[in-house]
């Protein structure tokens, strides 16, 4: 298992270098003088020069990309544009806002998700069945700003109970963290949702219909012991994969709903850095992002085999 | 090495029905009937089949692929799909289990019958290690703890010829072979001691040499525990060897039941004599088989008189194409359905 691990840790480098490569040629076509934009009204050749050499763009451009891949293995992304502040600084300060945020999302998701998926499956063509349905359909039909304008109408304007947008880190005061998130989680949680049941309920299907199920009643098991020992331990291992990738999509792209609620996560912070053409912020924010996302790939892999007694783990 | 530890631990028939009459059938069906809705229409799988088996004995139920054999067997024991419409009486040690509350016919059809499906493959559950599926049941329905129902699917895996049984136990159903998952599921079927098995094609997924191996292990529980056996098949090569009384299906019906030395000499129905002649004779090994001619009828969509009778060599006449012939006796306890029995002529 370790050296499945560290295997899996290379090939990871090996894409995210992939990953940079990609990013810094696409903001070489970018038009514009980032310099220039950064500085603004506070433009002077003087200090032009200084920022240009600061940040190495003087230098030719394989230079320039092989410092900037050295430097990020140390740690170092570089300052920001605007802020002169180490851009790895910046991002960790933006990460948990964002975490907190996705993972309260697909938390609240399977919340629902799972009761309503794995119920609708075993109660195949009952009512639940059809509410679940239109659940999801609703839920995938309708986009998460809209949600979250809907949300921030009734909740925060009409009855007043929570606020309609802002961030209160958890570390400080967990209540207030709760009742900022709530609404933003919703949101982008009711999609995350309506995937997750539809794909539990089709999953629970399958298996129900696998000859092992009918061994099992058979058995004359009740049907408690047969769903969720026979079930469910085979209908969930697929489903690990979806909640992650769920997850993972939601810590990279979640900009609308933070910019809807002033949520300072990562996506806040790419579409400012987007907006301001700071680019070390913005390829350190997809660094980031994409580095989060083959970590969870990689915990999945880990996790299947766990799951899974036929995948061995080379 | 192996580990033999004897016989089982005998669990104690708590909850079993009262101590029956010997000449009791084990399982008895009556006018069984299944109408499955589809999507096209109902299809009307079994159509009222009689039979009955006692303790000790050997039935086989045989016919073509689709024509009910599987059926029969689900709808009598309550795993009929949901989708199923069940008439008809099935008595289980005597107890009417067409009438009684689901939880009940559970527990019953779980303390007293055990199943061998066709594909060790797929029904065993591949993220279970085959002792916790065969101990499982005991937990159930013997009371046993976790750790004595364990002990009990060592001594049933052994009993069955598992090598090395208390290590195999942890193992998952990919670590087996095709004949060796066979004898887990036989185990998981014995577990709770029953008074009836139901071997659903048992040995079709199987190699020859595997096949040979499964029907003997069989036979040869089927003699020291003294269970009653349902044994499914479409190969009456196998039949003559294992089994004490024959049906024969075909279109969802019984078109001849007997003692199997009965019918294996005087097949009296086209059918079952074109079965016979289509059946693998060692001695002409390699020659072509006499498969028999068409295909059977869907349930869909039956004839209204004999169904077999497209494809009849016999042929009748209008009779046999509209009016559905009665199962009569020829002999005692061999009976026929066809207005001619014994008749080959063309
Ligand atoms: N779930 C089902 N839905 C609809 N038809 C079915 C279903 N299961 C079986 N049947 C039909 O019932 C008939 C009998 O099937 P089965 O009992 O499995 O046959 P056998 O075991 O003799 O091969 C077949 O024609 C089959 O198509
Ligand atoms: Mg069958």
């Amino acid at each position: 298992m370790a050296r499945f691990v560290l295997r899996r840790l290379l090939q990871s480098v090996v894409v995210l270098l992939g990953v940079t490569l990609v990013v810094f040629l696409l903001l070489q076509l970018v038009p514009g003088d980032p310099v220039r934009v950064a500085l603004g009204t506070r433009f002077d050749q003087q200090t032009y020069d200084a920022l240009r050499e600061r940040s190495g763009l003087d230098r030719p451009l394989v230079a320039q990309y092989v410092g900037y891949v050295g430097h990020a293995l140390t740690g170092d992304l570089g300052v920001s544009f605007r802020s002169g502040q180490p851009v790895t600084t910046i991002v960790l300060e933006r990460l948990p806002a964002t975490l907190s945020l996705a993972v309260t999302a697909v938390l609240l998701a399977l919340l629902v998700a799972f009761p309503l998926g794995v119920l609708s499956a075993v109660r195949s063509g009952s009512v639940l069945d059809h509410a679940a349905r239109v659940f999801s359909q609703f839920g995938v039909s309708v986009p998460d700003f809209w949600m979250g304008i809907m949300g921030i109408l009734l909740f925060a304007g009409v009855l007043g109970w929570l606020p309609p947008s802002g961030y209160v880190a958890l570390t400080e005061d967990p209540a207030g963290w709760a009742s900022h998130v709530l609404l933003p989680a919703a949101a982008v949680g009711l999609v995350t949702a309506s995937i997750l049941t539809r794909f539990i309920r089709s999953s629970v299907l399958e298996v129900l219909s696998e000859d092992y199920v009918r061994t099992a009643e058979a058995k004359g098991l009740r049907s408690r012991i047969v769903v969720v020992r026979h079930v469910l331990r085979n209908a969930l291992i697929p489903v690990v994969t979806v909640v992650a990738v769920q997850l993972a999509s939601l810590i990279g792209g979640v900009i609308v709903i933070e910019v809807l609620f002033a949520w300072p996560g990562v996506g806040r912070l790419t579409y400012d850095a987007v907006q301001a053409r700071d680019y070390p912020v913005l390829q350190g924010a997809v660094l980031f992002v994409a580095a989060l996302f083959l970590l969870m790939n990689l915990l999945v892999d880990v996790l299947y085999a766990r799951l899974d007694p036929r995948i061995g783990v080379r | 090495m192996r580990e033999r530890s004897g016989r089982p631990t005998r669990p104690g028939h708590a909850g079993a029905p009262a101590r029956r009459d010997p000449a009791e059938p084990v399982l008895a069906i009556e006018d069984l009937t299944v109408t499955i809705g589809t999507r096209r229409g109902p299809a009307r799988a079994v159509a009222g089949v009689d039979w009955s088996v006692r303790a000790g004995q050997t039935l086989a139920l045989v016919g073509e692929s689709g024509s009910g054999k599987s059926m029969t067997v689900l709808a009598a024991t309550g795993l009929a799909p949901r989708a199923a419409r069940v008439t008809g009486r099935v008595r289980l040690l005597g107890e009417e289990l067409t009438v009684l509350p689901e939880p009940r016919r559970r527990r019953l059809r779980g303390r007293h019958v055990g199943f061998v499906f066709q594909d060790p493959m797929t029904s065993l559950n591949p993220v279970l290690t085959v002792g916790r599926q065969v101990s499982e049941g005991c937990e159930e329905h013997l009371g046993m703890t976790r750790r004595q129902a364990r002990e009990r699917a060592v001594e049933l895996l052994d009993l069955v010829g598992i090598p090395s049984p208390r290590r195999r136990a942890d193992a998952y159903p990919h670590q087996f072979s095709g004949g060796m998952r066979q004898r887990v599921v036989i185990a998981m079927a014995l577990s709770c001691e029953p008074d009836l098995l139901i071997a659903d094609e048992p040995t079709t997924a199987l190699d020859v040499t595997t096949q040979a191996q499964i029907v003997e292990l069989v036979a040869d529980l089927r003699r020291r525990l003294g269970t009653a056996v349902v044994w499914i098949t479409h190969d009456l090569g196998v039949v003559a060897g294992v089994a004490d009384t024959v049906a024969v299906m075909y279109g969802g019906r019984i078109v001849e039941q007997g003692p199997v030395d009965a019918v294996f000499a005087a097949p009296s129905h086209p059918y079952t004599r074109a079965l016979l002649a289509a059946r693998p004779d060692p001695a002409h090994r390699g020659r072509e088989l006499p498969a028999i001619q068409g295909a059977p009828p869907s349930p869909l969509d039956l004839p209204a008189g004999c169904a077999f009778w497209p494809r009849c060599p016999v042929r009748g006449d209008a009779r046999c194409e509209h009016e559905l012939p009665p199962l009569v006796p020829v002999a005692p306890g061999h009976r026929v359905r066809t207005f001619y029995p014994g008749r080959e002529d063309a």
